[in-house]
């Protein structure tokens, strides 16, 4: 699998990226700079986490106006994996290529611990390696994850599968505190509608090896890895 | 030619920031406001002579950056 991570001023997130990229899929991703204009021949671009300018203005707001971005979109458009993370997914929301906008936590409160995800949708190229309905581990932190889109955006995204990962308890129900930010219907994980740009507010690039306390987070990866072989 | 901005979240949409400014008004015994809603306010000039043209290129900043218009209204105010 050949991938790329787009790299903006203020991203931290991106070298955990990588190291999950190669892990999983044996081969080293590209690091791309965001004042670049092309991106190299890759199957998926990963835009990782941290703060990108700061947060200012919003969460993702100035990135997703960098020069590399318009090459993203292509290759989104051509048809190519986009996986936003974090503040990725908060970029690929300014963009415009998911719906939706991420908020400050209802909480107020910076949020850093393990959450569980629950796969609503097996059925797609970033959680085939994970059963529907299967409950796994991963690290959030963040301050700004509170999934937020008008009712009509939510219910299509509802009626078509788009849901691809919730907030639950370790048993996997919702409604008893598994959500760390307040986002509408317990959303983490979004998909376009074309199936093929997943964002996502929790990290499973700081899961994929045993060191780091268990591997719960290798399924987005070698979903994606599958997905291109 | 100066222009004024104000982006402001659209009603209905929760803002826990307003709130916990109303929560700060209660805790140090100010009483009787309520419905804190934050917003942004920016100041810029704009290279046009004419108001019709600065007002156009005001309203492409705002619809491609200042404003996320999912959540955000922009207000603008020409000098």
């Amino acid at each position: 699998m050949k991938s790329a991570v787009v790299v903006f001023p203020g991203i931290n997130r991106d070298n955990d990226m990588a190291h999950a990229l190669e892990v999983v899929s044996g081969s080293k991703a590209h690091m791309v700079w965001h004042a670049d204009t092309e991106l190299p021949d890759v199957d998926v671009v990963v835009v990782p986490g941290g703060f990108s300018y700061g947060d200012y203005l919003r969460c993702g707001a100035i990135a997703a106006r960098a020069p590399i971005m318009a090459a993203v979109r292509r290759h989104a458009e051509r048809g190519g994996f986009v996986l936003g993370v974090c503040n990725g997914f908060q970029i690929l929301t300014e963009a415009g290529l998911l719906p939706g906008v991420l908020m400050r936590n209802a909480s107020l409160k910076f949020v850093c611990k393990l959450v569980h995800l629950r796969v609503d949708n097996a059925n797609t190229a970033f959680s085939s390696a994970y059963a529907a309905g299967e409950v796994f581990r991963t690290p959030v932190a963040h301050g700004e994850g509170n999934y937020f889109a008008d009712d009509e955006t939510v219910k299509r995204l509802e009626g078509e599968g788009r849901v691809v990962f919730r907030y639950v308890d370790t048993a996997g129900n919702r409604g008893t505190g598994g959500n760390p930010n307040g986002a509408v219907n317990d959303i983490a994980g979004i998909l376009n509608e074309a199936g093929n740009v997943l964002g996502m507010m929790p990290h499973p690039e700081n899961l994929v090896e045993p060191i780091q306390g268990g591997t719960d987070g290798r399924g987005i990866f070698a979903s994606v890895l599958a997905a291109v072989a | 030619m100066k222009a004024r901005i104000i982006v402001t979240l659209k009603t209905g949409v929760l803002d826990p920031q307003g709130k916990a400014i109303e929560g700060a008004f209660k805790s140090f015994g100010l009483a009787g406001i309520d419905g804190v809603r934050q917003g942004k306010y920016f100041e810029l000039d704009v290279a046009e002579a004419d108001p019709a043209a600065a007002r156009a290129k005001l309203t492409e900043a705002c619809e491609k950056l200042l404003a996320n218009t999912v959540i955000e209204n922009y207000h603008i105010d020409l000098a």
